[in-house]
């Protein structure tokens, strides 16, 4: 039994599609890392799976009953807006008093509650908003670029404690990393997008694959991985194609 | 009791108060303080418009704000800057109100009742209706808080969570729509955003919760609808106008709390 299930899922804002035919599943107790280069429709994926954007087509089933912790990418609270840990925690309503300490303990960050959001490091931050998408006892956890603007031991730290959550918990965990070396340790399968499944399978084959490589390069040179990026799906044979670059062209041809 | 012309007042102002405070909450938290302007500048158009019809001036001003509320929600999604557009909105609405009322040419309307609030000649019906509104308002916030308040921090967390922030906004829209019909006859149009805002944002250095903000704002507004009554009549100052100064010095007031407790500790 999955806990969700995309089929053929294509997404596109105006003229231009973000994502198209996109099919995956998430089983339970599993961490599937996504990763792909800027604009190649992470997020945009991810919203779908929320229900914050339709879907051009395609569909996305959910477990019935489902539940879902979601983290996003970056929560700007206004400095006007007065409210504690504990308050925004218990958002959006149905939350008792006593599952506030736990939640933010398995978040790592317990003794936070009567803090305000905004006397918070960006690390504690991150935490709080891990504990609030925790609260509710999820089934699937959903993480968009969840580390942005930690540093790397931070980083490296709050993705160990996803693990341990997982664990804990035994729930599924899907997120969105920039950061693939930090993160494909963690993970029990990677999906590479770019605007397609490129490719997808343990971290070993993800990170060996031709068309993984071609987007990112083999370092961690990042320069280079956005050079190959701005050039990749041209499909253009007179930009000077290096041998690699080539090779993940055809690759992903062949997997249209 | 409401034979008084002043105790009428009095309930009429505490009534704005209560209804602005958790809405204009809202409004200073999502930055939609230009939002509420242009929808109460739009409201003398619908002024104009219920005395051509001889409708109610409520229900005109109520159905041309909301109008002017939908109208900037769904052009903010086409590429317009905001504040481009609600300048243009919130101003054209303005001056299409005004030369609207100029063509009025049977009826003597006094234009000055209707952009600064004429609170003193509030009768019952419009008592009755003032209260209504308010309680429509508070209850209709209250109903909808907590998804409105998530929907306010993050938009993609609101939907994680089932929440439409897209009804929501809705639901404040139509709040908002149905303050400023009330709030003419006791602050007029121009002044409408001023007790949405100054209240909420004078309650902000004293806050440590939204709720506690939304109550403290009424307690502020409330309390300058009574003193800047008071203060009017003590030295025949126009009445509107009085209450919104009563509520910028509080605003004056608890940003200097602010400033000296963070310079104390």
């Amino acid at each position: 039994m999955t806990l969700l299930d995309v089929e053929g899922l294509s997404v596109g804002y105006g003229a231009a599609p973000v994502l198209r035919d996109v099919s995956l599943s998430i089983a339970p107790g599993e961490i599937v890392t996504v990763v792909g280069p800027n604009g190649s429709g992470k997020t945009s994926l991810l919203r779908a799976l929320i229900g914050a954007v339709k879907p051009t087509s395609g569909r996305i089933r959910r477990k019935p009953g489902l539940r879902i912790g979601y983290v996003p990418q970056k929560l700007h609270i206004d400095p006007t807006l007065p409210i504690s840990v504990e308050r925004f925690l218990r958002l959006p309503g149905g939350i008792p008093h006593s599952a506030c300490a736990p939640a933010l303990e398995r978040a790592g960050v317990p003794g936070l509650s009567r803090q305000q959001m905004s006397s918070l490091s960006g690390g504690q931050f991150q935490r709080v908003l891990l504990a609030h998408a925790l609260i509710n006892r999820p089934e699937l956890l959903l993480l968009d670029e969840a580390t942005q603007g930690l540093d790397q031991p931070g980083s490296a730290a709050f993705y160990r404690r996803i693990e341990e959550v997982r664990r804990e918990t035994g729930c599924a965990v899907v997120m969105i990393s920039h950061e693939l070396h930090v993160v494909m340790s963690a993970s029990d399968r990677v999906i590479c997008l770019n605007g397609h499944v490129c490719c997808e399978g343990t971290p070993e084959i993800v990170s060996s694959a031709p068309e993984y490589r071609a987007l990112f390069g083999t370092g961690t040179g990042g320069a280079l991985a956005l050079y190959r990026h701005e050039h990749d799906h041209q499909h253009d044979a007179s930009c000077g194609h290096d041998h690699d670059h080539a090779h993940g062209d055809k690759a992903t041809e062949a997997a249209e | 009791m409401l034979d008084d012309f002043m105790t009428r007042a009095t309930l009429a102002g505490i009534g704005v108060a209560l209804a602005a405070a958790p809405l204009g909450s809202f409004v200073v938290w999502r930055r939609m303080a230009y939002f509420g302007d242009a929808t109460a500048h739009a409201a003398i158009l619908g002024v104009a418009l219920s005395l051509a019809l001889q409708i109610s001036v409520f229900a005109g001003a109520m159905a041309v704000a909301l109008a002017m509320a939908l109208t900037v929600t769904i052009l903010s999604g086409r590429g317009y800057a905001m504040d481009t557009l609600l300048g243009v909105l919130a101003h054209s609405a303005l001056a299409f109100g005004l030369v609207a009322v100029s063509f009025l040419s049977g009826i003597r309307i006094d234009l000055m009742a209707y952009l600064f609030g004429d609170i003193l000649a509030v009768s019952r019906g419009d008592l009755a209706v003032i209260w209504g509104g308010a309680a429509m308002v508070v209850g209709l916030i209250a109903w909808r808080w907590s998804p409105l308040l998530t929907a306010t921090l993050n938009e993609d967390l609101a939907y994680s969570s089932g929440i439409d922030p897209r009804r929501e906004q809705l639901i404040l829209t139509l709040a908002l729509a149905i303050t400023v019909a009330v709030a003419i006859k006791v602050v007029g149009v121009l002044l409408i955003a001023a007790m949405l805002i100054i209240p909420a944002a004078a309650a902000r250095p004293l806050a440590r919760t939204p709720e506690g903000m939304a109550f403290i704002a009424a307690a502020i507004g409330a309390g300058s609808a009574v003193v800047g009554l008071r203060t009017a009549y003590v030295l025949d100052t126009p009445a509107g106008p009085t209450i919104v100064c009563v509520a910028a010095i509080c605003f004056l007031l608890t940003s200097l709390f602010r400033s000296t407790r963070r310079a104390g500790g």
